[in-house]
């Protein structure tokens, strides 16, 4: 596809006019992208990328991490120029230089992260972002005119740092319809919300379409994308590799048109219980930032041969329990935190890894590797125990063969041992990270957001390495925001809110509904008690296999 | 328009480029410099670069001054590699000197080949436990090691000023502000007859080569590295930051403190407050300009060893203000700070976006 030439679909696009959809084939595009091309030092993001957006359509733009979507997005709103291509703006050739050139023509974008102060209300983050000439005394009324209007409840006057996030996703979404948009962008919007917050997010995105509003829907999630889009645009390795309307496609075939295969599907044998290995115990921390989430009698129990995960809406504890179960934070009551039956709270991480507690944090980057340093270096950052040093000195050997054989193992992507980290894409990082924890033969695997960013192919790789482990009798204790993953793996799941956890449940004894609810926080007014009583023989004797 | 952009991976060679381009940007700044001050910028350059060195003499004197360099050069460099930041040497260099002198005068009609030993010794922890102040203040209080170690260089200075104003003040002085001269048992044996060059080159060397294997083979340079390029990293790895602080701010000390007595014990033979002339400052320079590896650190502190040399011999020779010295040794970290941009970043000349094109697009 040349990028100067107009690309097949763009001759005969499909009209979708579906029920409740208002686009009908007459209209003109709001957007029409001719030939994008951006190309990056060591990677071409858009190559030729041509799609069109109509007027009250919610058309998505589908593809893995890596595929090109944010790129094309902030070319759409001003912050990346294209190398080649046009835009056409209701019909008439513009050059988006900035951002606010593209909010003067009516674009607005809500980020995946959030860009809120939290020391500042509502209305005062809002008006920050405003035109000056848009901020007056009555913004608090307009902000509860809009937010009532489509089903956005928000209270002017709290400060942000109050809120889920949730609710601060409706401060950006609100933000944005104040300068009534006609081309919304919402960039992967689901990630943070419970099931029940998405539900009532799609309610409003639906609204605005009726009145006209185009809606950019950027996810790689197939499930929201058939439920909700009109038209999707399938990328991969920054081309258009399919357009279709997705309420006529499976999963599977949507899958198939963004990873170019099948889905692979993972192995789940029944899980062999063994003792308890890793026990939390009433575990009370205080939070260090002022902003953070203060763990709250945090207790549950890890035992050999099954994987327990814990699901939660982002910023609910999850950062401050991992920092105090890998050791890089150190509890005052050392024995809220027992590994084998003794206590650790008081280790640091390199004493618990001592113990048999290997640790993956969700930062890849500068925590779980040192970017500038090789991959043969970033094994003798946790490794160094396994025949690595002898007298103090390095056996630089040893650590070429203990990363070439984690590479060779978990098929990393990778140059070879001397590779810099940074020069790995996330997810083969991911796999070598996980690799060398996994390698180290630890009793207990902590891990959090494991496929965090990660291309589907590599995230199968890796939950199947952990069921593997699990398989081996050792303890796994997962951190995901992403529900299909947790039950896809996880033999009981327990959720945490407001920095208090829930039962741990057998998977499936439960269901995506119920943890929904139970991440919205609805059993702490019960009070959160202790599952020390609980009997995983008898609860795991269900069948322990995904909830779907 | 040109503008920089990111390299996809730091450029090695750029790397060591850079310190070279820095000399050559060096020079011709120099060249300006001596063209306004009205030299003849060749005859300047010959007076700067190469009188200095046109003869044995010349070439010890150079080594003379390039030991403590590279010797507090190394120590630092171990502690900057860690975020570590000890810019106090010169202060840790001074203490080491009055650690390692008071022995010599205590002793001094002792004849024992073990004086010199112990003398280094006491340097070295003279300078460790002036930096230990700065490391306790920093792990136990959070405060600034870049501003304590600095502010510490003061309190040094004035304590060497009044021991020899006070308390060590060689009675046959003639009132002078100087110790006793050291006797030949403290002083360090010459390397080469008739030079000035001594023993203390010998030890720098064999720091410098330690620092190298230090920070290439052991787990312990490793993780010191870990903790200066990533420190959630090295949080993660369970690299105890304290440890870090602790290990750089003492070495740097150590260093700093055996380069003091070396002084000392050495071209100078006594206790003065003109002891250095800014060694454990320009030994900082000569840590970056040898982009913190020991080798790059032997061979950048020729280079301001030569420096000094220079400005002296400008000095006497043109009549150039000796603060010609410290111009040169600015403009060098300051034109080796801007090269490094390079490293990270290469020129590329921004290409136009496409412009609109409405023919094609309608």
């Amino acid at each position: 596809m040349s990028p100067k030439g107009r690309p097949e679909g763009e001759s005969a696009p499909k009209r979708v006019s579906a029920e409740g959809s208002p686009v009908s084939p007459d209209r003109k595009p709001r957007l029409a992208l001719h030939g994008i091309t951006k190309v990056y030092p060591s990677v071409v993001a858009n190559d030729g990328i041509s799609l069109d957006v109509l007027p009250g359509e919610i058309h998505a733009v589908l593809g893995e991490n890596g595929a090109g979507k944010s790129t094309l997005m902030k070319v759409i709103y001003g912050v990346v120029k294209p190398d080649a291509g046009t835009i056409e703006w209701e019909g008439a050739i513009v050059e988006i230089g900035n951002p606010a050139r593209a909010r003067r023509l009516g674009i607005g974008m809500v980020f995946q992260h959030f860009s809120l102060f939290e020391t500042l209300t509502v209305a005062e983050n809002i008006a920050l972002a405003l035109e000056s000439s848009r901020v007056g005394y009555d913004l608090p009324d307009r902000i509860r005119e809009v937010s009532s209007r489509y089903g956005l409840p928000l209270e002017p006057d709290r400060h942000v740092h109050t809120m889920s996030v949730g609710e601060r996703q409706r401060v950006e979404i609100v933000r944005c319809l104040l300068q009534n948009p006609r081309l919304l962008i919402m960039d992967e919007p689901t990630s943070v919300l419970t099931p029940q917050a998405v539900e009532s997010l799609f309610e409003t995105l639906e609204t605005l379409a009726h009145e006209g509003v185009s809606i950019l829907y950027i996810s790689h999630k197939l499930d929201e994308i058939r439920a909700l889009c009109h038209r999707a645009t399938v990328l991969r390795a920054g081309r258009v590799t399919g357009e279709c309307d997705p309420r006529q496609e499976t999963s599977a075939s949507l899958a198939r048109m963004m990873i170019g295969g099948d889905l692979p599907r993972p192995m789940h044998r029944e899980a062999r219980v063994g003792a308890v290995r890793l026990a939390i115990d009433h575990l009370t921390v205080p939070s260090a930032d002022p902003f953070g989430t203060t763990l709250n009698e945090v207790s549950l129990d890890v035992h050999d041969g099954e994987i327990v995960g814990i699901a939660g809406v982002s910023g609910n504890g999850q950062q401050e329990l991992m920092a105090v179960l890998s050791g890089e934070r150190i509890v005052p009551d050392a024995s809220a935190i027992r590994l084998d039956d003794a206590p650790i709270g008081h280790e640091n991480a390199a004493e618990r890894r001592m113990r048999g507690l290997a640790f993956v944090p969700e930062e890849r980057l500068g925590r779980g590797a040192v970017p500038d340093m090789s991959l043969a270096e970033n094994a003798l950052l946790t490794a160094h125990r396994q025949g690595m040093v002898t007298r103090g000195f390095v056996r630089d050997d040893a650590v070429r063969d203990f990363a070439a054989a984690t590479i060779g193992e978990f098929a990393v992507k990778a140059g070879g041992p001397d590779a810099a980290a940074r020069s790995l894409s996330g997810g083969n990082l991911q796999k070598y990270i996980v690799g060398r924890e996994i390698r180290q033969h630890p009793r207990v695997l902590v891990v959090s957001q494991p496929t965090w960013g990660v291309d589907v192919g590599a995230s199968a790789q890796i939950r199947q390495a952990l069921i593997d482990l699990r398989d081996q009798g050792v303890a796994v204790l997962v951190v995901s925001e992403e529900l299909d993953e947790l039950f896809e793996i996880c033999d009981r799941l327990a959720v945490i809110a407001q920095g208090r956890l829930s039962h741990a449940k057998p998977v499936a004894a439960t269901n995506p509904e119920e943890i929904g609810q139970l991440m919205a926080g609805t059993f702490i007014a019960e009070g959160a008690t202790s599952e020390r009583h609980f009997s995983p023989a008898g609860a795991l004797g269900l069948d322990p296999g995904p909830g779907r | 328009m040109i503008g920089l952009e990111v390299r996809p991976e730091p450029s090695r060679l750029a790397g060591w480029l850079s310190p070279l381009a820095a000399a050559a940007a060096t020079l011709l700044i120099g060249f300006v410099v001596f063209s306004l001050l009205g030299k003849d910028p060749l005859d300047a350059f010959h007076a700067f670069f190469v009188k200095p060195i046109d003869s044995v003499y010349g070439v010890s004197e150079l080594l003379l001054k390039a030991s403590p360099l590279m010797l507090i050069a190394t120590g630092l460099a171990i502690g900057y590699r860690a975020n570590v930041w000890n810019i106090g040497a010169e202060g840790q260099l001074l203490v080491g000197a009055i650690a390692g002198g008071g022995l010599a005068l205590a002793f001094h009609d002792s004849s024992s080949p073990l004086l010199l030993p112990a003398m280094l010794a006491a340097g070295a922890l003279g300078g460790m436990a002036w930096a230990a102040i700065p490391a306790f203040l920093r792990t136990r209080f959070n405060a600034n090691e870049i501003l304590v170690s600095l502010m510490l260089v003061y309190v040094a200075g004035h304590l060497l000023s009044w021991l020899v104003h006070g308390p060590w003040r060689d009675p046959e002085g003639f009132n002078f502000p100087q110790s006793k001269l050291f006797h030949d048992a403290a002083l360090l044996p010459a390397l080469i007859l008739g030079t000035r060059v001594n023993v203390g080159l010998l030890v720098a060397l064999a720091v410098v080569a330690a620092g190298y294997v230090f920070i290439r083979k052991s787990l312990l340079g490793f993780q010191m590295r870990v903790a200066g390029l990533a420190p959630a990293a090295a949080n993660y790895a369970g690299i105890s930051s304290r440890r870090t602080i602790w290990i750089g701010m003492l070495v740097g000390g150590a260093c700093a403190g055996i380069a003091g007595i070396q002084e000392a014990a050495g071209p100078v033979g006594q206790l003065l407050p003109t002891l250095s002339p800014g060694y454990g400052f320009a030994a900082i320079i000569v840590a970056f300009v040898g982009r913190l590896h020991p080798i790059g650190i032997a061979f950048a502190s020729l280079l301001l060893s030569l420096l000094y040399l220079g400005g002296e011999s400008a000095q006497l020779n043109l009549g150039l203000p000796s603060a010609v010295t410290g111009l040169f040794q600015g403009t060098l970290l300051f034109c080796l700070l801007a090269a490094d941009v390079f490293i990270h970043y290469r020129l590329r000349r921004a290409r136009a976006v496409v412009p609109a094109q409405p023919s094609e697009a309608a």
